[in-house]
């Protein structure tokens, strides 16, 4: 059999590559900021526990509250836009056939996911930006350019992780029962993570399975971040790095055999 | 010689589990001509089109796109899609979608011109959401011509269209095929077919059982029906050399033959009350359906 004449193919170019990545991270982020479904909880949530909790209520806790309340609740207020935004959204686009059709486009690989990506980090930055104007303008929290921009940049990070958890579970749940899986994992790893009430105040067996989770990994760090934490900040990034990779990895196989 | 097959299916066998969705199906695709699949569900057209996109892997035989695998990327820069099932993100404009979807090829369609050619100029700004169903199934349309593809997959394109926007659709198809793309459809409508497809393929239960022109189609099926109301017995027709089979339904005699004109006449002759006289040429329907009817006997029978 001859070969196809292939003149008429044009090349695609390293530039249009490029901007065909851009393009889905920028249709990503734009549908999930109209989503006020997706949107509202995420950003109203963190926020609102926050000015109940760590400012209203904080004259009856000690003078450091409002600042351990603003770890908590970043890391509490990042978590979601990783889960509900990749797991919620991957699990309802494989059911939906979305998923099919960017497979059969000729969308460079990858697009999709770090369009998700971009989106969640976006997402967490704007959070952690509410959160700390919140924390300065609110509360008076005085804290330092450096640990603002520290948290700041920790924060937006930290949804990384709980991306690729949120990942893996779209991959294993399909359709309209991924929000209830996503919460699922979501309240209760809040609650054991030590986000709502500190981990000292906990039962001894909760405190000791608490490394468990990523998001406990995340807060230790947040409170480093804020000048209120007990040390051991590389080993933390490195479990946190583990979960990443291997939420990411058993992932990708999933999907690369199912689809 | 310049081979003018573009997309082809070799051999190519896919089980689902215990289900055998294609059972060594070969398929041709040739440049510049519109290939209609038809078939029961469940016949095996959309997994056809799957393995030619490259959303699945043939179990054996093989599967091809430009001389290439159909999930190496090159091969389906040169491809638009149309999918039965594809809910795109609600909250995005037409033309963000537009964009979006041409952003994948090397030398897109502008947006403003898919959009005319699909008829869809006007809904540009409006959220995919927002939309009917006719009128996201043309955005779908505008989509799949986006990246000016050579070969073009639409898998019941107009489903859920009214009369109107299905023929305004099949005016934008034949555009697209002057221009020289080639087009896959499968459908449910045989009129689609007819109005449409230079070639037919008639798929069942995993295999292509015929294939040809819409004409040749026909003339496979080269019995015609009688319909008539008629004093003549059943037991009297049958005994006629040109009469294949006969039927009553509905208080007629119906009945099957290739010589219409010798048992018309010997009809009129037999019965001179004889009224209500119709004959029939088989449509693409019927042919399409004695085809699939035939496979199954022989099946059964072996």
């Amino acid at each position: 059999m001859s070969t196809i004449d292939s003149t008429a193919t044009p090349a695609m170019t390293t530039a249009r590559v490029v901007a065909a990545y851009v393009e889905e991270a920028r249709a990503e982020c734009l549908r999930y900021l109209r989503n006020p479904g997706f949107l509202l909880p995420t950003l109203l949530f963190p926020s609102v526990f926050y000015v109940m909790f760590g400012i209203f209520l904080a004259h009856a806790n000690s003078a450091d509250a409002p600042r351990y309340l603003l770890a908590s609740y970043g890391t509490f207020g990042v978590m979601a836009p990783g889960l509900f935004g990749f797991g919620v959204s991957l699990a309802l686009e494989r059911d939906t056939g979305l998923l099919t059709l960017k497979r059969a486009l000729p969308m460079p690989p990858g697009a999709y996911l770090l369009g998700k990506m971009c989106m969640a980090l976006l997402v967490a930055a704007i959070v952690s930006a509410i959160l700390l104007c919140l924390a300065i303008f609110v509360a008076g929290v005085q804290l330092p350019a450096w640990r603002i921009g520290g948290f700041f940049l920790l924060e937006v990070l930290g949804v990384l992780p709980f991306a690729a958890l949120g990942l893996l579970v779209g991959t294993l749940v399909k359709g309209q029962g991924a929000p209830g899986v996503i919460n699922l994992i979501y309240l209760p790893m809040a609650f054991l993570s030590g986000l709502w009430f500190p981990l000292p105040v906990m039962p001894a067996l909760l405190q000791a399975i608490a490394p468990l989770w990523p998001a406990y990994h995340l807060n230790q760090l947040a409170l480093s971040a804020m000048g209120l934490g007990q040390g051991g900040e590389a080993l933390h990034v490195a479990v946190l790095a583990g979960f990443t990779v291997a939420f990411v990895a058993i992932a990708t196989r999933r999907l690369r055999r199912h689809g | 010689m310049n081979d003018t097959r573009i997309a082809r299916l070799v051999k190519a066998r896919k089980s689902y589990g215990a289900i055998t969705a294609l059972d060594g199906i070969d398929l041709d695709v040739h440049r510049g001509e519109i290939l209609a699949l038809l078939g029961p569900n469940g016949a095996g057209k959309s997994t056809s089109i799957a393995l030619l996109l490259g959303l699945h892997r043939p179990d054996g035989g093989s599967a091809t796109l430009f001389d290439k695998d159909p999930q190496d990327i090159d091969a389906r820069r040169r491809i638009g899609v149309l999918l039965q099932a594809a809910n795109l993100p609600a909250t995005l404009k037409v033309d963000e979608l537009l964009r979006l979807t041409a952003s994948y090829y090397p030398e897109p369609r502008p947006v403003a011109e898919c959009a005319a050619l699909a008829g869809i100029t006007d809904l540009l700004s409006r959220r995919y959401g927002a939309l009917s169903g006719g009128q996201q199934r043309r955005v779908q349309f505008a989509l799949a011509m986006a990246g000016r593809p050579d070969i073009l997959f639409l898998d019941e394109p107009t489903v859920g269209m009214d009369i109107d926007a299905r023929q305004s659709l099949w005016v934008s198809i034949r555009q697209l095929v002057a221009e020289g793309c080639a087009v896959v459809l499968t459908t449910h409508y045989l009129e689609e077919a007819e109005a449409l497809a230079d070639r037919v393929c008639v798929i069942a239960k995993g295999r292509v059982v015929s294939e040809g022109s819409v004409d040749a189609m026909r003339a496979h099926v080269s019995l015609r029906r009688i319909r008539c109301v008629t004093s003549l017995g059943i037991d009297t027709l049958q005994a006629w050399p040109e009469v294949v089979s006969v039927d009553t339904k509905q208080g007629r005699t119906v009945i099957a033959t290739a010589q219409a004109e010798a048992v018309v006449r010997r009809l009129l002759d037999g019965d001179p009350g004889l009224s209500e006289l119709e004959v029939q040429r088989a449509g693409l329907a019927e042919a399409f359906q004695e085809i699939t009817r035939d496979t199954e006997n022989l099946q059964e029978a072996a």
